[in-house]
């Protein structure tokens, strides 16, 4: 039995009084792709800031290749053979493929680059890539998405590698460069050098992965090898729950149209929305990353420039700002709690009501006795734990500010509500508790477009899922109608006649 | 839950929820600072005539004049702007104010055109924020130097000096450290009370009206104020607007003081405005400021200047004291806030 490259024993880590992460073990082999899986606020970040040396662990010790690891930050960790290679990009636009590959790890001689002894570490970095054809000298803002992607893979073997982290990298990606990354993961495995693979997409974990470990609530939930698990075991390892317990149903039944899109375009996306929301009616848009389910709901509130298009809701037709549109009747809760949401530094009360002073007010001057009031209702009808309406919401934890994001465009009784994201970030008991609260809504006639990463959570809280694959709506259709493979190849944009 | 609970109740002072920490928060410092000036004034062979009324009415009235535009200047940094142009804007108002005197006019007639201009000139100042999306430092170090040369026009390059009979008692009263005696029975001067009384209603204002929430719900978060449905360029155009208003009476202050109005007289005024209330507690990047704060931020930098006068030290020493306490107020703010953050 081959002994694992790298280990992390009984890591654990604190954030104040939250355990991000408790008592967490893991090892990977080399030529090994492990899969960590978990929901978002499990402890998978965490984990991996602690491998990468960005945040050190408050207990626990790791072992690279047999030796005491102890990065003293993210340039040590590359240095011992830890690479990551993140969601997002991390290159410089204007810097060439050869620069942007030894940034931050050039090879010189007094300050003076060693441009020869350079270049022959980036044509061995993209030989083990099999990319030898990417031209060295061009700015890599030139190069597509996935190429940019081999680029970062690239600078993870100039030096040499023992263990490269890959975090959600499908996410942006379409499916033939998808392929083509898991080639080079083939290639990376066969080298010898241990993967770590975070992905949402089951599918794709089935596909590339070895073992797998599920990281639920800041500890291990499960794991092992992957042959002969279900997808549904691995769900209720990640949930910590039976599905059906985790989405409590309460029957709803569509009624009247309430809001209509015709052509509805953004000026980047969507391209071209139209479709129609019915009162008791949750409808889910899924995709990827990108894919402009955000700007949709942006548009609809007005939030970014329309380019063209209808909105109607309630059979009248707004005038195209944030005000007219929220007077109308729709709400959005928005992805971004932190930048957009919410304004953190503001009171409880302040944010449930901002988008609905009236009640109030008389004058102009506020009844803030009144107002607390109400605020406290709320705040029991949603459960939201804290110390009083004049906390301020930065300190609350991310499932309690959801709810009071929540909580305000329930204040304002919108008819329709947007929930861009609600449930990132939260804990699975919140989780469920949105879930709940999105079902009443609709039984007491709301309408609600619910856009979601996570396919699992759509298909079984939506009445009806949308596709959006590049700023399209591709296609709508009952949400039992799906699964979660045919809304990922439509997400990814594979044409079902092809399939 | 655990999280929140242990933390410092840092918000809830700043909402009243601990009435007497946010009462006698801001007050601390200034309270400090009289105290340390006290002691070694009575220490000195000479002394004690520091802590004195008549050193207190003294004080209260030169930083009236900063303390009303402070006031306007609060409500700007609260929404996330700043205005640079205060100093001079303040300047064209008295300069306006003494050429309606000096042509007659009735002082009621040159006090509105003196506050008028000084509103437009906040509303214009509001406008291009909003309107041309340009950050307020660079829109208003534009309008800075366009109102300085607008009253250097109105003045002809020079001062405008209203004739002695043109000027009336009461304008000449407003700011008299000790008032004449049949006014003796206010203590401080007509100018002070006037601040008070401003003051009061501001802090009304921002506290107690959908107008103050969304001034600082602007500032706060802009993006999340625009979620809400609030008008954030309306909302930016009245904040400028009624802070012109305050810049206008202190160019009122300023001419009663002087009774000329002399257009180079505000420059450089903006700067210590703007310290007042970053001492006071307020926050350059929006969301936070209080008017009690403020004043005592503007009441802080004076009483250093005759603190340090009556201890006999130069000029030089005591705007280097100033210097240190405006990048110490910063400091605690900046601390404080990332304590919140992390």
């Amino acid at each position: 039995m081959e002994t694992a490259l790298l280990r992390m024993s009984e890591v654990s880590k604190s954030f104040g009084a939250t355990h991000a992460l408790d008592h967490v073990s893991l090892e990977v082999r080399g030529g090994e792709v492990l899969a960590l899986i978990g929901e978002n606020g499990a402890g998978k970040s965490t984990l991996m800031k602690i491998l990468s040396g960005a945040i050190g662990p408050d207990r626990g010790q790791m072992e690279l290749a047999g030796r005491r690891y102890v990065p003293r930050g993210p340039h040590a960790a590359r240095v011992a053979g830890v690479a990551m290679i993140y969601q997002e990009l991390n290159l410089a636009a204007d810097l060439t493929v050869a620069e942007n590959i030894m940034l931050g790890q050039e090879q010189h001689r007094c300050g003076v680059l060693r441009r020869a002894a350079q270049r022959g570490h980036v044509r061995r970095a993209l030989e083990l890539l099999g990319r030898a054809d990417l031209p060295l000298d061009l700015p890599v803002r030139n190069l597509s998405m996935a190429d940019q992607q081999m680029v970062e893979i690239a600078r993870a073997l100039a030096l040499e590698t023992k263990v490269i982290v890959f975090d959600e990298p499908t996410s942006s990606l379409a499916q033939d460069d998808v392929e083509s990354l898991f080639r080079v993961i083939e290639k990376l495995k066969r080298a010898g050098i241990a993967i770590i693979y975070i992905s949402h997409f089951l599918e794709e974990i089935r596909r590339i992965a070895d073992r797998f470990l599920v990281l639920r609530d800041g500890s291990v939930a499960g794991g092992g090898s992957l042959a002969g698990v279900s997808e549904a075991q691995i769900v209720s390892l990640m949930v910590g729950r039976n599905v059906d317990e985790l989405f409590p149903s309460v029957p709803h039944t569509p009624g009247e149209v309430v809001l209509s899109l015709d052509a509805l375009a953004g000026r980047i996306a969507p391209k071209e929305a139209t479709f129609e929301l019915r009162r008791g009616e949750i409808l889910g848009i899924a995709g990827l990353v990108g894919a402009g389910r955000t700007e949709l709901l942006r548009c609809l509130l007005a939030l970014d420039p329309v380019r063209a298009g209808t909105v109607r809701v309630l059979g009248t037709t707004p005038r195209a700002t944030p005000r007219a549109r929220i007077r109308a009747g729709l709400g959005l809760v928005s992805e971004d709690r932190k930048n957009e949401g919410l304004a953190q530094r503001e009171t409880i009360a302040d944010n449930i009501t901002y988008s609905r002073l009236a009640p109030y007010s008389r004058f102009g001057w506020l009844n803030l006795r009144r107002r607390r009031a109400a605020v406290q209702a709320w705040m029991r009808q949603l459960n939201v734990k804290a110390r009083s309406p004049e906390q301020p919401v930065e300190h609350l934890s991310g499932g309690n500010q959801q709810k009071v994001a929540l909580a305000r465009v329930l204040h304002q009784d919108a008819d329709v509500l947007l929930l861009d994201e609600p449930t990132r970030g939260i804990d699975v008991g919140t989780k469920s508790e949105i879930y709940r609260l999105m079902a009443q809504l609709a039984a007491e006639g709301k309408a609600i477009i619910f856009v979601s990463s996570y396919f699992t959570e759509l298909l079984s809280v939506c009445d009806r899922v949308a596709v959006m694959a590049r700023g399209r709506l591709r296609e709508i259709r009952p949400a039992r109608e799906w699964t979660n493979a045919s809304i990922l190849s439509c997400a990814l944009g594979v044409d079902r006649a092809s399939e | 839950m655990n999280r929140a609970s242990t933390e410092p109740a840092l918000g809830m002072a700043r909402r009243g929820g601990n009435f007497l920490r946010s009462v006698v928060g801001p007050f601390l410092a200034l309270i400090l600072v009289v105290g340390v000036f006290t002691i070694a004034d009575n220490l000195q062979v000479d002394g004690g005539k520091f802590a004195t009324l008549k050193n207190a009415q003294n004080v209260l009235v030169q930083s009236a004049v900063v303390a009303v535009a402070a006031l306007g200047m609060t409500m700007i940094i609260i929404s996330g702007g700043i205005d640079l142009s205060a100093g001079t804007t303040m300047a064209l108002a008295g300069t306006v104010l003494a050429w309606f005197l000096r042509e007659g006019h009735s002082p009621a007639v040159a006090v509105a055109a003196g506050l008028g201009t000084a509103c437009l000139a906040g509303f214009i100042n509001g406008s291009l924020v909003s309107l041309l999306r340009v950050v307020p430092f660079i829109v208003t170090l534009g309008t800075m130097t366009i109102y300085l040369g607008t009253a250097k026009l109105i003045g002809h390059d020079t001062m405008v000096r209203p004739f002695p009979a043109q000027v009336p008692q009461w304008m000449r009263d407003l700011l008299q450290p000790t008032p004449r005696e049949h006014l003796a029975w206010m203590v401080f001067s007509p100018g002070v009370w006037s601040l008070v009384a401003l003051a009061i209603v501001v802090s009304a204002v921002l506290r107690y009206t959908v107008f103050g929430r969304h001034v600082f719900a602007v500032g706060s978060n802009e993006s999340t104020a625009r979620l809400c449905g609030i008008n954030v360029p309306l909302t930016r155009i009245a904040v400028y607007t009624i802070a012109g208003f305050f810049v206008g009476v202190a160019g009122l202050y300023q001419f009663a003081r002087l009774t000329i109005g002399d257009p180079t007289s505000g420059t450089g005024k903006e700067l210590p405005i703007i310290a007042a209330v970053v001492i006071g507690g307020g926050s350059l990047s929006g969301g936070r400021g209080s008017i009690l704060g403020t004043l005592t931020g503007a009441v802080i930098m004076q009483v250093i200047y005759s603190g340090c006068t009556a201890l006999k030290q130069p000029n030089s020493i005591q705007e280097i004291i100033v210097g240190a306490i405006i990048v110490a107020a910063v400091t605690v703010d900046q601390v404080r806030q990332r304590r919140l953050s992390g």
